[in-house]
């Protein structure tokens, strides 16, 4: 703000000096010539007639001759003088304007309304660097939860784009080059309020720098990076950054699971989806031979999780020398009958088309289901915005870097629990998973779980603390009731429970809940509501624990105090 | 050679002088104070403080707001000059007159002290 006052005040000097003189000349000419009055009177104006007079004359509102008509040396005066302020005044409206038109001048104003909205939060936020897929489907979802954030991105286009969304909370965005220390500090690297810099823009490089500087201005400063590539993955974590997202990866790893046992897959994909997503039918990929479109970043993930569940794949590159594909591998783009009939498409169960070109996945998915329609697809989406055309295509499986990125760091930041659960489940057995699933179904509708964690503190379940406190310990199946009928259970499952630094995988109903404690649950939407009602609700809880609704005034809990069966009160 | 620095000096020794001869003379004797004087030293006071607009050094803030003050006070003396002379009517007596004249003393100490501080600066960054 300072800035552009004195941007301002400089760029109007000259102006200004301009408008002073030629008011002050053609006040003083006015006054020194001799006038006539009404009687024909020698009649000199005063400098306070002199000065209303041009002030309106200055003005082009122009009253007339005032007071008494003007001489014709006055007239003569007075041309002069109407030109010489009126130019004045054009000149310093213009050069006003121009100024703000002025680029720089712009930058400026939009440079330091950003700074100070930053400077004006006053809760926790985050820092994302890059508004890209990932970016806007993490910013949009942080918005969506009440989380604050703060946007650094390249192009102008995407922050405009941004501003156009219908976001309930106002995020700001700078156009800039986030990975330079002046552009980060500007959006609130050292601000006591920033909760963490997410790095998600395209380029592992930029992801690199933007990851250093943070690490070097903030060392307490939580870090999360997207990187495509391992190289940079080992670089990044080398320095100390706290999360490295893979999106290939990950997909990769999930995509494995799939084979490996799809009860997990559908614990992951399910936890991990986005909010009100449909909850899609699962259909396992069939085990067999794999054709592989496409030996890049995304290619070499997939092939090792593939070959390591033991189902083989051939690869079908354009680039063998630069990819260093495996030997084996089918030159071509995989668009075209001709190689895929060389990969032997007949006898494959699955394509995966996975080039860094969405018309040409698009292309292979098609040319290979026209040569066998019982193929299982799983396609790369490398843009967003190709959305309803990879919808349309009827894709079995359909892998967004973007989505992958903005879903796993949604959930790292909103649900830490979920990350810990998911780490221990990909522990167990089949079985294990089985088991899961079957007692999840039990309770959803054709949604989605939720995912919640409950924290047993005075903040957010003052009502189990105080009830622990008076020796009635409160257990896990007590706060999984329904408060409104104490028959039912609330359609949730307790998934783990975080005890200092012992994790537990599915705790059993009846764990008695200490002060501390952290609780991961999945349930049916609306059920999170009903438990924290009754974790902070005393005569809520008191009417679950003893089935007596208790009185919540002072006279009538005196009045049954007596009462025998209702030891809280 | 700064042609910025000679022309804000100018100014501001000139409203400084052209505010002392207004100043001169009997205070309450309109014959001793002349209003040209007055005039120019407003006008002149005026120029050197759109002369410091937008100055980021220290002292250069510090001019701005001791020229500012020597035209509120000029402009102060002027009000008052044109309330009772043309609103109220009571024409230039001692008593308007002392206050007009007092006002642009005020006027000539934010002056003087804009003077010094020049002075001081320029001593200071002798080279």
């Amino acid at each position: 703000m300072h800035n552009l006052m004195y941007l301002l005040l400089r760029r109007m000097r000259a102006p200004l000096i301009v408008v002073i003189l030629a008011y002050a000349v053609s006040t003083l000419g006015l006054v020194l010539i001799p006038g006539m009055d009404d009687q024909g009177n020698p009649w000199r104006m005063d400098f306070f007639h002199a000065f209303y007079f041009v002030s309106f004359m200055g003005s082009t509102i122009g009253f007339g001759e005032i007071p008494y008509p003007f001489t014709d040396a006055q007239r003569l005066w007075t041309t002069i003088a109407m030109y010489t302020t009126v130019l004045a005044w054009l000149y310093a409206i213009g050069a006003m304007f121009t100024l703000i038109q002025d680029r720089a001048f712009r930058n400026l104003v939009s440079y330091s309304g950003f700074t100070r909205s930053v400077r004006g939060i006053r809760e926790p936020f985050y820092l994302v660097c890059g508004l890209g897929d990932a970016g806007r489907l993490l910013v949009r979802e942080l918005a969506a939860r009440g989380i604050r954030s703060v946007v650094i991105e390249l192009n102008q286009g995407k922050l405009d784009a941004l501003q156009l969304e219908d976001l309930s909370i106002y995020v700001p965005g700078m156009c800039a080059d986030a990975s330079t220390a002046a552009s980060l500090t500007a959006a609130g690297l050292k601000s006591p309020y920033c909760a963490a810099v997410i790095a998600i823009t395209d380029s592992d490089h930029i992801n690199l720098t933007i990851a250093i500087t943070s690490k070097l201005l903030s060392p307490e400063l939580q870090v999360i990076c997207r990187a495509e590539t391992h190289d940079a993955q080992a670089n990044m974590a080398s320095f100390g950054t706290d999360s490295i997202v893979n999106p290939y990866d990950t997909f990769a790893d999930r995509f494995a699971m799939m084979f490996q046992s799809p009860s997990m897959y559908l614990v992951y994909e399910w936890l991990t989806s986005i909010r009100d997503a449909p909850l899609r039918d699962f259909v396992a990929p069939p085990k067999g031979k794999w054709v592989l479109c496409g030996f890049g970043r995304f290619g070499k993930a997939v092939q090792k999780s593939l070959s390591f569940e033991g189902i083989r794949t051939v690869i079908i590159e354009s680039d063998i020398a630069g990819t260093l594909a495996p030997e084996g591998t089918i030159e071509g783009r995989g668009t075209e009958a001709i190689t895929l009939y060389e990969a032997d498409i007949d006898n494959a169960v699955g394509i995966i088309a996975g080039t860094d070109d969405d018309s040409n996945n698009l292309s292979i998915i098609i040319t290979a289901l026209d040569l066998n329609k019982d193929l299982f697809t799983v396609a790369r989406q490398n843009r967003s915005r190709n959305d309803a055309v990879f919808a349309a295509a009827n894709i079995d499986l359909v892998m967004q870097p973007g989505t992958i990125t903005g879903r796993r760091i949604v959930n790292q930041i909103t649900n830490p629990l979920l990350t810990n659960f998911l780490r221990l489940a990909r522990q167990q057995n089949d079985e294990w998973a089985n088991i899961l699933v079957s007692r999840v179904v039990g309770i959803l509708d054709d949604r989605p779980p939720e995912s919640w964690t409950l924290v047993v503190g005075h903040s957010q379940t003052s009502a189990i603390i105080e009830a622990t406190a008076k020796g009635c310990p409160i257990s896990l199946g007590m706060i999984c009731t329904d408060p409104r009928d104490l028959t039912e259970c609330l359609p949730c499952v307790p998934l783990l429970l975080k005890r200092q630094h012992d994790d537990f995988l599915v705790p059993a109903n009846d764990t008695i809940m200490q002060p501390g404690d952290q609780l991961l649950f999945c349930g049916r939407k609306g059920a999170e509501t009903h438990m924290r009602w009754s974790a902070n609700d005393f005569n809520a809880l008191n009417f679950i624990c003893s089935g007596v609704d208790r009185p919540s005034g002072s006279l009538w809990r005196w009045l049954s105090k007596h009462e025998p069966g209702n030891k809280m009160a | 050679m700064n042609l910025e620095k000679v022309f804000f000096a100018f100014f501001i020794v000139l409203s400084l002088t052209l505010n002392f001869g207004f100043f001169v003379g009997e205070l309450d004797n309109p014959d001793h104070h002349n209003v040209y004087e007055l005039f120019a030293a407003l006008v002149v006071s005026l120029i050197a403080t759109v002369m410091k607009f937008g100055d980021r050094a220290h002292i250069g803030a510090v001019l701005l707001a001791t020229s500012l003050v020597a035209d509120l006070q000029l402009i102060a003396a002027v009000i008052v000059w044109g309330i009772f002379v043309y609103a109220i009517d009571t024409g230039l007596t001692p008593m308007v007159m002392a206050s007009i004249v007092s006002l642009s003393g005020g006027a000539l100490l934010a002056n003087i002290i804009s003077v010094v501080i020049l002075v001081t600066e320029t001593v200071m960054f002798r080279r």
